[in-house]
């Protein structure tokens, strides 16, 4: 009977229960997608690159080197010369060395110039390796393997002829003409940049440059990514690169620069939490101020229940219960809402932004989140309930 | 005796009593008929006798059971099983139907337990009332229909003292006929108590006894 009459009240009053009921679907959204996206990007960033000890490239900031090298974001500032790469990766402590060269695209996706050691010794996340879905590495100069997110999004397979552009834009304008690529491989997704990523060889980028040198090194690369045969000797590493007398070069960690991205990203992160915050704020005291307006209205109804045996504080938890299933239903809805909202716009933020959400939301983060807000509102709803309690006492 | 009040004082603010009984009875199964104009106090003694105020000092013994020495959970507790109310007006929940309106009685008193829908159904019939409103909410019940039930709610419990406060007041005469006779009839046949306020003498006929608010209550006399 308790619920029943906390239920029928609400239903009763359905035009500015449904717009309170609106405004809370919007917040609680708001804040459930904020933190959401906010989990799985770090989560993402976290695993972008694992077993890489050092990233060496031209002298620049370390984190313009990390987004360039490892998300694909933004444009190289500089390229190191090969003897540079060859020399550092030849010494003692080096277990392996990936070259990474970039410049290029294929209708918007980057193409990375590299060699057959990415395959063999890349990793992400809890040390995964790449896998391939299809085919096998690139051998020849001219053959293309592809990240998952590209090879589904433009819908190749195996043997399939692309043509890669100069610079970044998908237009067509600079494309490579006359030196068409061959699909030989696609991997399987990573959930990393990794998955939008057209690779080559290093010998294939440099023949669609310069026709006329086919084959043998290339005369520079943008960075490669370094692993050492002991940990210890990681420091000592970085300083000799950082001092490096022939060219400015710089070795960087990428842990140390994930965190530092993280922590520039982290501001932006708590101002939307924070703004989330307010929203669910707003709409929790809206909630409460439609309550303590009705009080007034349902002054008859607390009497009626009062002499009927109800105490005080009957009427308080009635208000309460009424807070509860208002925010009950707007969580639900906005659960609904949001992992919908993740299902559907998936593709979208992997294509356009690199960045892997799972439309999994129904995390234990999101369970705590969702308890947050149901307390919060048990007490703002606190305030319409004591209204209630307060006329219960003193008819 | 079913109500006792003794020396009974109550007043909102200290320097203005607004009820002072020196003494007052109604006797087990009596039908009193309390007369009083509008704003003398007469809801505020239903209140007092009801338990939802305390008074300010004296005794009120209710069956037997000193109702100022309780706590307002205990008062809450012994209304619920012990006291039907009808009020003037508004006596349903507006978006409750009929028999749910009836069934608020049993949400507060383990008095009557196992199937109150079928006591409930059994009531309406009593009072007559068509079974196509028996499902309605109570704010699409015509006022008479209203009254019915609260009479229906007010004698659930079979309780010893039934309180009505002007329930005919939002009547008109052929219904507030009607409605005195069912109220009168299953008095009787419950063996309630009644104590029945109300401005309008032309409605104490029936009642055992008369007695007027202002000649019990001495309060700036």
């Amino acid at each position: 009977m308790f619920l029943k009459i906390a239920y029928k009240s609400l239903v009763d009053r359905k035009v500015s229960v449904f717009m309170t009921l609106m405004a809370l679907i919007v917040s609680i959204s708001l804040l459930l997608s904020v933190e959401h996206i906010r989990v799985q990007t770090k989560e993402s960033f976290a695993s972008t690159v694992s077993g890489t000890d050092l990233i060496i490239g031209a002298r620049t900031g370390s984190l313009n080197l990390l987004l360039y090298s490892v998300f694909r974001v933004g444009a190289p500032t500089n390229n190191i010369s090969w003897s540079t790469y060859k020399n550092i990766s030849g010494s003692d402590e080096v277990k392996w060395a990936i070259p990474l060269s970039l410049g290029d695209s294929h209708r918007g996706y980057r193409v990375l110039g590299t060699n057959q050691d990415y395959f063999r010794y890349f990793s992400y996340g809890a040390k995964h390796p790449l896998v391939f879905a299809q085919g096998r590495e690139f051998s020849d100069a001219f053959e293309v393997v592809l990240g998952s997110a590209v090879a589904r999004s433009l819908g190749y397979s195996q043997g399939a002829e692309i043509l890669l552009s100069h610079g970044i834009s998908s237009a067509d304008f600079n494309l490579h003409k006359g030196s068409p690529f061959t699909v030989v491989g696609i991997l399987e997704p990573t959930g990393t940049p990794v998955d939008q990523t057209v690779h080559v060889s290093l010998q294939g980028l440099k023949a669609i440059h310069n026709s006329a040198q086919y084959g043998g090194d290339p005369e520079s690369i943008t960075a490669f990514m370094v692993a050492l045969k002991s940990r210890i000797g990681v420091f000592s590493l970085q300083r000799t690169v950082n001092n490096y007398k022939a060219e400015p070069v710089m070795a960087i960690l990428p842990g140390v620069a994930l965190s530092e991205l993280w922590q520039m990203m982290g501001i932006l992160e708590q101002t939307l939490r924070f703004i989330g915050v307010l929203v669910l704020m707003s709409a929790l005291l809206g909630l409460s101020a439609m309550l303590l307006s009705s009080v007034r209205e349902r002054r008859h109804e607390i009497q009626l229940l009062r002499m009927a045996g109800a105490s005080p504080l009957y009427l308080f938890l009635l208000s309460e219960l009424e807070v509860l299933l208002i925010t009950l239903a707007g969580l639900c809805a906005s659960l609904l809402f949001v992992w919908l909202a993740f299902a559907l716009g998936q593709g979208y933020l992997a294509g356009a932004f690199g960045i892997n959400i799972s439309a999994d939301i129904f995390t234990l983060n999101t369970l705590v989140l969702s308890l947050i807000v149901a307390g919060s509102a048990l007490l703002t709803g606190a305030l319409p309930a004591l209204a209630m309690y307060i006329r219960a006492r003193r008819p | 005796m079913s109500v006792i009040l003794q020396d009974l004082i109550f007043s909102h603010h200290e320097d203005d009593t607004l009820l002072n009984i020196p003494r007052w009875e109604v006797a087990s199964g009596e039908k009193v008929f309390l007369e009083g104009e509008s704003g003398s106090g007469k809801s505020t003694l239903l209140n007092l006798i009801a338990g939802i105020l305390p008074p300010t000092s004296g005794q009120i013994a209710l069956l037997g059971e000193r109702l100022e020495r309780l706590n307002q959970r205990q008062r809450d507790r012994f209304r619920a099983g012990n006291i039907g109310y009808i009020f003037q007006q508004f006596n349903l929940i507006p978006y409750l139907n009929a028999i749910d309106n009836i069934l608020l009685a049993q949400e507060f008193s383990n008095k009557v337990t196992g199937n109150g829908f079928a006591r409930a159904q059994e009531l309406l019939e009593q009072l007559q009332l068509p079974e196509s409103v028996w499902r309605l909410p109570g704010q699409s019940l015509s006022i008479g229909q209203q009254q019915r039930v609260a009479i229906a709610r007010a004698l659930f419990n079979s309780p010893r003292l039934i309180l009505a406060d002007e329930p005919t007041s939002a009547l008109d005469q052929k219904n507030r006929k009607a409605f005195m006779e069912i109220l009168m009839d299953l008095c009787d046949a419950y063996q309630s108590t009644l104590i029945f306020v109300s401005h309008d003498p032309t409605l104490a006929s029936d009642f055992d006894r008369i007695d007027v608010l202002g000649d019990i209550n001495k309060a700036g006399a």
